[in-house]
Formats: structure tokens, sequence, C-alpha cells
């Protein structure tokens, strides 16, 4: 059934932290995503005329680059953009045949493509465009949090990671447990401020972003300073001192 | 959103079809139409032959067709399950009072019965329908309160102006269904101005600022999109058309499906006979051209949230 499971606060939430602030747009995320899923569990990941000129493909992970603010105070971010694995993912609700669904266990979305229909309801009910059609094979794709990566007991354990966390060359990508407040990534998302995107919505991601810190802004462009009175402490070596001191 | 010429054909067939088989098993049983055996092999035939074809044309749409009788189980939590799970339902009473209406002429008891059963199944097969598209939340055009009564109201005129036709086979200047299908069309045009009012109004709560969390700094615009060539995403959810057609294309959905049938309507109340036949022919031809054009701009015109990621400021 396409209901969702009951989800009591602490059940476990596994999920990805993403880090505006520092992703540099490789693309490399990207890639390894790829690279991995096309012989993964939801292989494959069907591309046309790739050396064609209009090469298109599935893809579950894509990086838009966008601008903030304007003039010196503002910045480039980089958007990784991948399935977030909702709380309350209306893509599983209105599947009519059961084959898109939430694992209790873990909170991973999957899709069961031995059942898919490819209506594509799924894809018209998620926001965030997580849920690529596959015309050759005529099933949704989606995301996987590479779960023949997590709990892969053939890979070294500090392997068993999503494959776009385990390359990301900075350290964007951050994969854990989001159910559990005490972990690693929900304390990164506390103290960075992590986001929910669209919440307006209601489909509680448990995906957070973390939004580009403040503290690296230029200052905002202004009328320039007066030039500074001459410091009444200049030459004084003690009220050098002092100053220094109660500058701290 | 990508207007799918199959999604298209399903929901303005399919949505006449229960109109006509609303009608027929409420109107018979009442005895408010005649009972007549062959009226009544026609009515039902073009009913049924309305809702299969767009039943079999939906599965087209399908990525995996084959498999489409999956789509009866999740009826639980899923508009489009209770769909097709209803209008297949709905064939049961149908059938019965088909059965007992043109093989022994029964129309009260329990053929009747079955008459007003398939009429709710009927009813709530199109609603099922409207509520596909307005459960959908990252769609503004679609998550509205007019696109329920839109799906009712267009079903209703367009099975009205089949069953006038129809019925002027016998009868020669049916007033009471006439003027009930010019309510209809009336009513009707002005649910689907309201529902175009209130999309040209309105602005969604989503914007690109609310999709990327970002814009403490300022306004937020895409730099680059993640690929060159096209993708499913914006194949499917980034189908955009451009204002001056819109704007010619709801004057056409206007005339077509609205104005040319209340002339028609009029026309045919009050010659009847051959002539009313006619105007009656070309009112449900002019409607079916119109609700065409009405359902393809109501995909055309729907602005996904994904296209927040591609470019567009707001939905």
């Amino acid at each position: 059934m396409t209901d969702l499971p009951a989800s009591p606060p602490g059940r476990k939430q596994l999920g990805l932290v993403i880090d505006l602030d520092i992703c540099v747009g490789c693309h490399a995320c990207a890639t390894a995503c790829k690279e991995w899923n096309s012989g993964g569990h939801m292989a494959p990941l069907t591309d046309f005329h790739p050396y064609g000129g209009d090469p298109q493909g599935v893809w579950f992970n894509r990086i838009h680059s966008f601008e903030e603010g304007d003039g010196e105070g503002a910045r480039t971010v980089h958007f990784p953009r991948s399935c977030l694995h909702c709380a309350e993912p209306a893509c599983v609700t209105v599947c009519p045949t059961g084959a898109s669904y939430k694992r209790a266990e873990d909170g991973i979305v999957l899709v069961n493509e031995a059942i898919c229909i490819g209506c594509k309801l799924c894809s018209w009910a998620c926001p965030y465009g997580a849920r690529e059609f596959d015309a050759d094979v005529g099933v949704m794709k989606k995301c996987t949090l590479c779960i023949d990566r997590i709990y892969n007991d053939n890979l070294a354990v500090e392997e068993r990671l999503p494959a776009c966390v385990m390359v990301c060359p900075t350290h964007a990508r951050h994969f854990g447990d989001l159910g559990d407040p005490n972990s690693a990534v929900s304390e990164m998302v506390a103290r960075r401020g992590g986001l929910d995107l669209m919440p307006e919505l209601g489909y509680r991601p448990v995906n957070k972003y973390l939004p580009p810190r403040l503290d690296r802004m230029a200052p905002a462009p202004g009328p320039a300073e007066p030039p500074a009175a001459p410091d009444p402490a200049e030459g004084n070596r003690l009220l050098r001192w002092i100053d220094r001191l109660l500058s701290r | 959103m990508h207007p799918t010429f199959s999604i298209v054909f399903f929901t303005t067939a399919s949505g006449a079809g229960f109109a006509l088989l609303l009608l027929i098993g409420v109107g018979v049983p009442l005895a408010l139409l005649p009972d007549d055996a062959g009226f009544g092999a026609a009515a039902l035939l073009v009913a049924a032959v309305l809702i299969a074809g767009g039943l079999v044309s939906s599965a087209f749409h399908l990525g995996r067709p084959e498999r489409a009788w999956r789509a009866f189980s999740q009826w639980r939590s899923s508009w489009l399950s209770r769909e097709g799970a209803l209008s297949v339902l709905t064939f049961v009473p149908a059938v019965i009072f088909a059965f007992g209406w043109l093989a022994f002429g029964a129309t009260g008891g329990f053929a009747g019965l079955c008459g007003f059963l398939a009429a709710a199944g009927a009813v709530a097969s199109v609603y099922c329908t409207g509520m596909i598209y307005a459960s959908l939340k990252p769609i503004r055009q679609w998550h509205n309160p007019w696109v329920v009564p839109n799906y009712f109201a267009l079903g209703l005129m367009s099975g009205f102006l089949v069953l006038d036709l129809i019925l002027r086979f016998w009868v020669v200047r049916p007033v009471g269904i006439g003027l009930l299908s010019l309510a209809a069309v009336l009513v009707a045009w002005w649910i689907k101005e309201s529902y175009w009012r209130s999309i040209d109004a309105g602005t969604a709560a989503s914007t690109v600022a609310s999709a990327t969390g970002l814009g403490r700094r300022g306004a937020v615009r895409m730099l680059e999109r993640p690929h060159t060539e096209e993708n499913y995403l914006l194949t499917e959810m980034g189908f955009r058309i451009a204002r001056k057609h819109r704007r010619r294309l709801r004057n056409i959905a206007r005339l077509a499906a609205f104005l040319v049938p209340v002339v028609a309507v009029l026309v045919a109340l009050v010659w009847g006979g051959g002539a009313g036949r006619i105007a009656a022919a070309v009112a449900v031809l002019s409607a079916a051209l119109g609700l065409v054009v009405e359902r393809w701009l109501f995909f055309a015109e729907a602005r996904h949230t994904v296209t927040l990621y591609y470019g567009a400021d707001q939905v």
C-alpha cells in the first residue's frame, strides 16, 4: 500500500545535509551518482543520443547555479538538487499501484520498478523534480540514497556512503540519520540553521540545506567612509597597548 | 505541464460519458426521459463508448500499459487509483440497469436502483478525476478550488448537449432538456471564467527563494542550468505557452465550447425537427472542439514548482 508508514519522533530518517556555503559546483556528485547508479538498484539510467547533438538521460542529481543578492554583496551559490526523501512524500501517496513507497525502517523513498506502470503522476506530485521518467524502460526512476552502498557488506565500512557524499571534494555533502536529534548531521543542521526547501508545501523534506554563511558577505557598497581622525594614542606605546587590550 | 493528447481526450470524453450516464440513470427511473428501448440503447451505447474510449485512451499515456490493472489497488491513498476503480465499478450497476431496462422494460425497482447507483458512480468518478489535479500542491493552477467544479460543470454540460442531440431523434422538440442544456452551458461558462480569473489573479507561495532556501543576501536568480539540453523535467513539467497564444486559445475555447453551443441550443429550442437536430449536432461538435482546446490549455497554463529551479521567479 502507498499509505505512509507511521513515523513516531525519533524514527530513523536517513538523508543528506548539503552545505551551500562550500559547494563549488564541480558536478562530481552528479557524475559519481550517475556512474554508481547506472549499475545500481535502479539501473539502467538510460541515456538517449549520448554522443549525438541532443543528448538526454536520467539523472538522480542535478547541480544548478544561482546568484543571490546584487552588487558587491552578491555571491554565486551552487545548488545540488536530488530527492529529499520527504516525511510527507505526496509522490508515494498518489501512486496508484503501490510501486512508490517509503521504507518504514529508514525513511528511504523508493520505486518498485516491477510494478510501476509509468503513469508519471508521482513526478507531477513532487515539487522538487526529484523523479525522472525512463522512457526506454517505461518506469519512473529516482535517487535510492545509494541503498546498495549504505548497507553493502562487500564495501569497506568507510565506503558505505551514498556515492555523492563519498566523492564530494569539499565535504559539502553529509549523510546520516536526521530522525535522531543527536546525530552528527542533526547537530550540524541545528548549528548552521539548516533549511527545508519549499516548507510552505508541507512535504517535510528529510534532506536539509545549510545556507551560505552571512559573515563571508562582502560589505554592502555604501558612501565612502570619511578619513579617520588621527588616533590620539598613536606614538604612545602604553596607550597603544591599552587600545589593543580594549579592542579584543 | 505538457498536454498529452491521450489525457486530454480521456478527461473530455469520459466526462461527457459519465454525465450522460448520470442523466440517464436518474432521468429514466424518475420518468423524466422517454421510456423507449431504441432511445435507451442509443444513449447508453454512446455513454459506454465515451467512457470506455476515454479509459482505453488513458492507458496509452502509460509507460507500461500492460500493467494498468495494478492501478486499481491503491484506492486508500491515491485519487488516480480511486478514479480507475470507480470508473470500472460503475459499469456493474450500469450494465444491470441497461439490461433491466432494455431487455425487460423495467425502469423501477431494482433496475431503477441500479440506475441511481450508476449515476452515483459517474459523479464519484468525475470527482476523482478533478481531485487527481486539485490534490497536486506543486501546481498552483491545479491546486485550486475551481478545478473540481470545472470538471463537474464541463462534464455535465457536454452530457446535456449529447443527450439533447440523441433525444431529438425520438422527441421532435425536447424543451425541458433544451432549457437545461442551455443552463448547463451558461453555468459551465461562468465557472470556467471564474477559474481563469482565479489563476490569473494569484501567485504561488513558492518562489525561487523558498525553493532554494536562499535570499538572505537579496534577490535570487538562476545563473546556470545543470545541463545544456532538455530533460524529462523540462519537457514534462516545463511546458510553456506564449501569453499571446494563451489569450487566443482562451477565446477559441470561449467561442467553441460556450458561445456557439448557446446559440445552437437556442436555435434547436425554437425550431426542433430536422433543423433542431442539425443545430444540436453543431452544438455537440463545437463543444467537443472547444473542450479539447480548454483541456489542452488546462495543462499548458499549469506551471510546476520545478520550473523555479530552471529560471522561473514564481509559478
